[in-house]
């Protein structure tokens, strides 16, 4: 099984770099990754730039409408992900929980849609 | 009204106390709620007439589990779609071979608690815990849990779907939790059987017999959870 792991929180909230804290969030983030390649979990990751360099299209009846933005105005925006291979939903669970933006945002996590 | 005849008595008896085990024994081998609720229903539909014209078996718990499997293998042959799928095949090879390595019935009892805690799984609403685990578990109908809740059965019936579809596509485990999360998990299922006891206490002053059946259920579920779990002093002190 596939899970995302994707990562809310809202920008400016939680460690900021340049103060000290930001360097012990930034090595929970390494730890993480060093212990999903170990445990052969870890299938890809990345980080996104900040919301405000968001774009979203929609295609209604043929036409393209693009707007700025991210898709939902909401204080939680979309920051990262991780898309890991686990046996159940109680192992993705377990890693998803060690993500260092879950002590203050969320993570939310989806099985990926596989198709045969 | 005909009194119901004693074979009918009998079913629903074997039902009641039976369905959770039944079901659960089958979800592990199917790996498929829905699958094997439907193949359930198939095997007691079969008892009726079976056991009308030739009496009943010795052994009808037994025999529901062995009609259920068979018939859930039947349901996923008719699949129009298994000719073409690869996966499917070597899946029933996989259920068959389980059948056949499988000691019945003495492994019964910790697939009837890998099941309560995949009912109680915190992925779905608690609201859906309790319904999930009086269907499965308790062997109430959706009509009757829909009661409870004072909900509309159609209502109650897409819930249950849902949480079935969610189960299988999340693929929430059917797994007695490891012990880190085993405390958490207990307290969930104990909120939940908590829940269903309350739900049938709050309403025992009124004339609905559905309600006091909840308290029965309640306790009876709690008592197979401790009997599974003795070292859990929170159960015991929930049937205190």
């Amino acid at each position: 099984m596939q899970y995302m792991c994707l990562i809310y929180s809202t920008e400016g909230v939680g460690p900021q770099p340049g103060t000290p804290e930001f360097g012990a969030f930034m090595k929970g983030y390494a730890d993480f990754g060093g212990i999903i390649q170990k445990a052969g979990k870890f299938i890809a990751d990345d980080a996104l730039q900040p919301v405000a360099t968001a774009t979203t299209v929609s295609v209604r009846d043929g036409n393209v409408d693009t707007t700025d933005g991210p898709f939902a105005e909401t204080k939680e925006q979309l920051g990262g992900y991780y898309l890991l291979d686990c046996d159940d939903l109680d192992e993705a669970l377990k890693y998803a929980a060690m993500i260092p933006s879950a002590a203050h945002g969320r993570v939310e996590v989806r099985p990926v849609m596989i198709f045969d | 009204m005909l009194p119901p005849s004693p074979l009918k008595q009998t079913i629903e008896k074997t039902v009641r106390e039976e369905w959770g085990r039944i079901l659960a024994c089958l979800v592990k081998s199917i790996g498929n709620l829905q699958l094997a609720e439907d193949s359930l229903q198939d095997a007691l539909v079969a008892a009726l007439s079976h056991w009308s014209t030739h009496g009943l078996p010795d052994a009808p718990d037994a025999w529901l589990l062995t009609t259920a499997r068979r018939r859930a293998i039947d349901r996923l042959r008719r699949d129009r779609r298994f000719s073409q799928k690869q996966v499917e095949i070597s899946y029933i090879a996989d259920i068959e071979n389980a059948f056949r390595e499988e000691p019945d019935s003495s492994a019964i009892p910790v697939k009837r608690l890998e099941m309560i805690f995949t009912c109680c799984h915190p992925a779905l609403e608690r609201k859906t815990q309790v319904a999930l685990t009086l269907r499965t578990l308790g062997g109430l109908s959706t009509e009757e849990i829909a009661t409870a809740f004072l909900d509309k059965p159609q209502a109650m019936a897409q819930r249950l779907v849902r949480a079935k579809k969610k189960i299988a596509l999340a693929a929430i485990p059917y797994e007695i939790p490891d012990s880190d999360l085993l405390p958490e998990r207990i307290a969930s299922v104990l909120s939940v059987l908590y829940l269903i006891f309350n739900e049938g206490y709050s309403a025992s002053s009124g004339d609905s017999p559905v309600r006091v059946e909840l308290c029965d259920e309640a306790i009876r579920l709690a008592r197979i959870v401790g009997q599974l779990l003795p070292d859990e002093t929170e159960i015991a002190g929930l049937l205190r």
